[in-house]
């Protein structure tokens, strides 16, 4: 009965959107508006951290719509997000002027440092903020075309192109610690002061990004569903279940999954510019080919194949991370990651929401079906539900 | 021509005689006159002195003028005796060389001045042309060789004369060349022979000097030097391409050494095992363990601790990988994604658990003496640590290809891997040889970690930095062939290193990954695919 399985999803669907909308509303304004110390007030590096949980939440979404329903595991997805990251950090660089520690007012503290003679040539436009924002998109989303256009062309699958995609993300961190790169080296980018001309520090704008950040979920959450219900979701679904019979079918599997492992990398693109911003850092060891698995496993952890699942996953992860790390447990928190790594496969293999579902659903269906019986057998008696039976 | 040679050589003991019986009295008196004169301790007296030093052959003459240059000559203005406190601290008598019990009070150190240092650097230079020990002979000549000093013709001369040790002969007829090559009033005969000395030198240094010879020559001078440069350049770039090979090989050994162990778990299994590092790492620590063991309690084994630990670290490794087999891959078998998954927190759980026993830092492992130090071939120099290890590499590679070829365990897993359930209908209980065969791969890993722990830094993120090269290794060399990870391994060996020179360690090592990504979709199987149905699988 697949319109009740829609049916529960969109319900689920629908309170998930109400209660990130929810949060990207009430968390900023409790933020700004009650006043600092009292109970409901949640403090400003709160509203950062969530934040920062958020763009993981979108990452997270972007590494399920491929993997959870094309099958295509890429250990590469942080390269995409820390693209995105780097080219929102150009933007927040070019704002700071005049005002860095050597006052140069177009080369960045570091260039001076590192006596570069003028900017770098894909240095220029990032001044503008609408140029930066379609970096944004199209660094991460142009490398994805390119690289997965080579890779799903030759049928580069399964875990060659989880090697592959690990060894993209490798080589950018080696590339990105480079001084010569023109990308700061090992130090990334930092010291922001502006963005738009709001001061990256103030608590109006952390707030304001945190709702940009939930408004990104809600819009990245709507294009996912969008995607996996229509048509071409279906097709997506074939393709990770049975590959070679999808394209015996007449469909063309590479431009399917082109298609959308790119959108996917925009995605991770615009969750790594808005997490830059509110970290107030970009550095190159967010290309480390563990940051991607990490991303990896917050998906597994909420449920590979649902949505909501992967965002849960995210944020439920990184609140332990933070919770872990930041107590006297900090030595066990490796341990706890491994662990988790290890018991999600081995005993949740559907993630919290999929097993959750996978117990939901049939005692759902079994209670539709106890109730359609109840009211066929009313309806049969034919007196006591006359709104019913209409 | 033979017997012209012979000739000289009978002659020699005879001219030798001559020289020494000729000239010793004389230089003996003179000895002594100069040592004398450092008792008056004004400079115009001390540089007679060290330039009559510099010539002499009494064996005290460099301790005395060493002694100088390091305010360790004492000279007794009283007694007009010199002594020489050596670097120990014991004092002896100049003029005999034998022990003082001390000094007298009055006396005082010989003083120096910039002008005389120079002579006292000069005349050091030209008596270690004299020194007991060839590797010093050779050492002073081939500073002169570099120097190429007019002054220290006759010097270079009269040692070439004595010379009886071939390596000295030949630094001191390069050097003879040398100063020849640039002398003013040398004949075009003369600086033609030297040309030919430097060009079969053929090293940097004879290029630097033939590049260095400036200003009006004779045709047929410049014209020789000219062929002489571009024959040494050609000859340079030979050798240092055969030291980029050598160095190639090397890094290939130790990336085959530490792939070998995932071409078992992932090439003949199609486990992913990301915490195959961790393996290596482990067998790292196994050496650590054994060394520090050896350190403590017996310390004449030092030199054996590697043939130790290498059965250790294979015990230790694959029972650790037979217990990670039972315990989680074999509940993931057909999903490699999640296998991938659960092994790499596996890898977070073991580094952890290293970092908790022994520290976050490195551990010190220590070369046994067999393996340190180094030895010249031609233009390059070999170290042994890394010779042994290629001959470990290529060792332990042929053992397992005789294990999977002639044992039984080798024949079951190759039925395993090439149709399981046939093989299970045989009679091949298929869980155990899965265990076996992942204990095998790991305990390889860990053997590769006590090689490894000879060439790199024992931590907890020793694996780590081995893991993404393994799998490129494997996949570049094609899955389920060991003898496409050799050549995989030694061709990314051998390609880092020829483009290392040129683009930099950090961009030929992108460069590599990168060209290795394009390779995948140009064949996605690997160099040496496995064809027919089981591809699909």
């Amino acid at each position: 009965m697949p319109h009740v399985l829609t049916r529960s999803l969109d319900r689920s669907a629908t309170v998930f959107l109400i209660v990130v909308a929810a949060c990207g509303v009430l968390i900023p304004l409790s933020n700004l508006l009650l006043p600092a110390g009292s109970f409901l007030q949640v403090p400003t590096y709160l509203v950062a951290l969530w934040g920062k949980y958020v763009c993981y939440a979108v990452l997270a979404l972007a590494i399920d719509l491929i993997w959870g329903y094309c099958g295509i595991l890429s250990l590469g997805h942080g390269a995409f997000f820390a693209l995105g990251g780097y080219a929102m950090g150009m933007y927040l660089m070019r704002q700071i002027g005049s005002r860095g520690v050597y006052g140069n007012p177009i080369l960045p503290d570091f260039m001076v440092f590192l006596n570069y003679p003028k900017l770098p040539w894909y240095w220029h436009g990032f001044d503008m903020f609408w140029f930066a924002a379609l970096m944004v998109l199209l660094v991460p989303g142009l490398l994805a075309f390119c690289f997965g256009w080579l890779a799903f062309r030759s049928r580069v699958t399964g875990v060659y192109l989880s090697i592959i995609t690990q060894a993209m993300t490798y080589a950018l961190l080696l590339a990105f610690f480079r001084n010569d790169f023109g990308f700061g080296g090992n130090n990334g980018l930092t010291d922001f002061k502006d963005i738009l001309g709001f001061n990256v520090q103030a608590d109006g704008t952390r707030a304001a990004l945190f709702a940009l950040s939930c408004l990104a979920l809600i819009i990245a959450f709507l294009i996912c569903r969008a995607v996996v219900t229509s048509k071409l979701g279906k097709v997506l679904i074939a393709v990770r279940d049975a590959e070679s019979r999808t394209r015996f079918l007449g469909y063309r599997v590479e431009s399917y999954k082109l298609f959308v492992f790119t959108l996917s990398a925009c995605m991770a693109g615009v969750a790594g510019a808005l997490y830059v911003p509110q970290v107030g850092i970009i550095n190159p060891s967010e290309f480390a080919p563990g940051n991607s698995i990490e991303a990896v496993i917050w998906v597994a952890v909420g449920g590979r194949g649902t949505l909501i699942g992967a965002a849960l996953g995210a944020v439920v992860v990184n609140y332990a991370k933070t919770f872990f790390t930041s107590g006297a447990l900090a030595p066990y928190w490796l341990f706890m990651l491994g662990a988790l790594f290890i018991l999600v496969t081995l005993l949740l293999p559907k993630g919290i929401i999929g097993t959750f579902n996978a117990w939901w659903e049939p005692w759902k269906a079994q209670r539709m079906a106890a109730s359609a019986n109840a009211v066929s057998a009313a309806r049969e008696d034919g007196v006591s539900e006359p709104n019913m039976a209409e | 021509m033979l017997s012209k040679v012979s000739r000289y050589f009978r002659a020699l003991p005879f001219a030798l005689f001559l020289i020494v019986a000729t000239i010793l009295p004389a230089m003996a008196g003179a000895f002594e006159d100069a040592v004398a004169k450092f008792a008056n301790d004004e400079f115009s007296d001390t540089e007679e002195a060290v330039d009559t030093l510099a010539t002499s052959s009494n064996p005290l003459a460099y301790t005395i003028v060493s002694a100088l240059q390091d305010d360790r000559l004492m000279a007794d203005p009283d007694t007009k005796k010199i002594y020489v406190k050596q670097p120990d601290g014991k004092i002896i008598d100049a003029l005999t060389g034998a022990p003082v019990d001390s000094l007298p009070d009055s006396a005082a150190s010989v003083r120096l001045n910039n002008k005389l240092r120079r002579h006292v650097e000069a005349a050091l230079g030209s008596l270690t042309l004299q020194s007991p020990d060839p590797a010093k002979r050779v050492q002073a000549a081939q500073s002169v060789f570099k120097t190429h000093d007019d002054a220290m013709l006759p010097a270079i001369d009269s040692a070439l004369a004595k010379e009886t040790n071939k390596d000295a002969r030949l630094a001191f007829s390069e050097a003879r060349a040398a100063i020849l090559l640039f002398k003013e009033d040398a004949t075009d005969a003369e600086k033609l022979e030297a040309i030919g000395i430097i060009r079969s030198r053929g090293d940097q240094e004879a290029l630097a000097l033939l590049t260095g010879l400036t200003g009006e020559q004779p045709p047929l001078v410049a014209r020789a030097a000219a062929a002489a440069t571009t024959a040494i350049q050609n000859r340079l770039a030979i050798w240092s391409a055969v030291q980029n090979a050598w160095y190639g090989l090397s890094l290939g050994s130790v990336l085959l050494l530490a792939a070998i162990g995932l071409a078992i778990t992932f090439g003949v299994m199609g486990v992913i095992n990301m915490a195959h590092g961790e393996m290596v790492m482990i067998g790292a620590y196994v050496t650590f363990v054994v060394q520090q063991t050896i350190r403590t309690s017996f310390p004449g084994l030092f030199d054996y601790s590697l043939l130790i630990a290498v059965p250790l670290a294979f015990l230790v490794a694959g029972a650790i990988g037979v217990l990670i087999e039972r315990t989680i891959i074999r509940f993931l078998y057909g999903r490699p994604l999640e296998t991938l998954l659960a092994t790499w927190g596996l890898s977070l759980v073991l580094q952890q658990a290293v970092r908790t026993m022994f520290g976050p830092t490195n551990q010190e492992v220590g070369n046994p003496s067999w393996m340190s130090g180094s030895f010249d071939l031609g233009q390059i120099s070999i170290t042994y640590n890394r010779l042994w290890i290629l001959c470990f590499t290529l060792a332990v590679f042929a053992i397992l290809l005789a294990m999977l070829r002639y044992t039984a365990l080798g024949l079951e897993m190759r039925a395993v891997t090439q149709n399981r359930r046939m093989a299970a209908s045989m009679g091949i209980a298929t869980s155990r040889v899965d265990a076996l065969t992942f204990g095998l791969g790991s305990g390889i890993a860990g053997i590769a970690g006590v090689a490894l722990s000879q060439i790199d830094n024992v931590s907890p993120n020793l694996g780590q930095s081995y893991i993404i090269d393994s799998f490129m290794v494997v996949v570049f060399g094609g899955v389920g062939n060991l003898w496409g990870t050799l050549v995989g391994a030694f061709t990314l060996g051998i390609a880092n290193k020829f483009l290392e020179p040129v683009a930099g360690a950090v961009l030929g090592k992108i460069a590599i990954l990168v060209l290795i990504i394009l390779f995948i979709q140009k064949r996605p199987r690997g160099l040496f695919a496995l064809k027919g149905r089981a591809v699909e699988a």
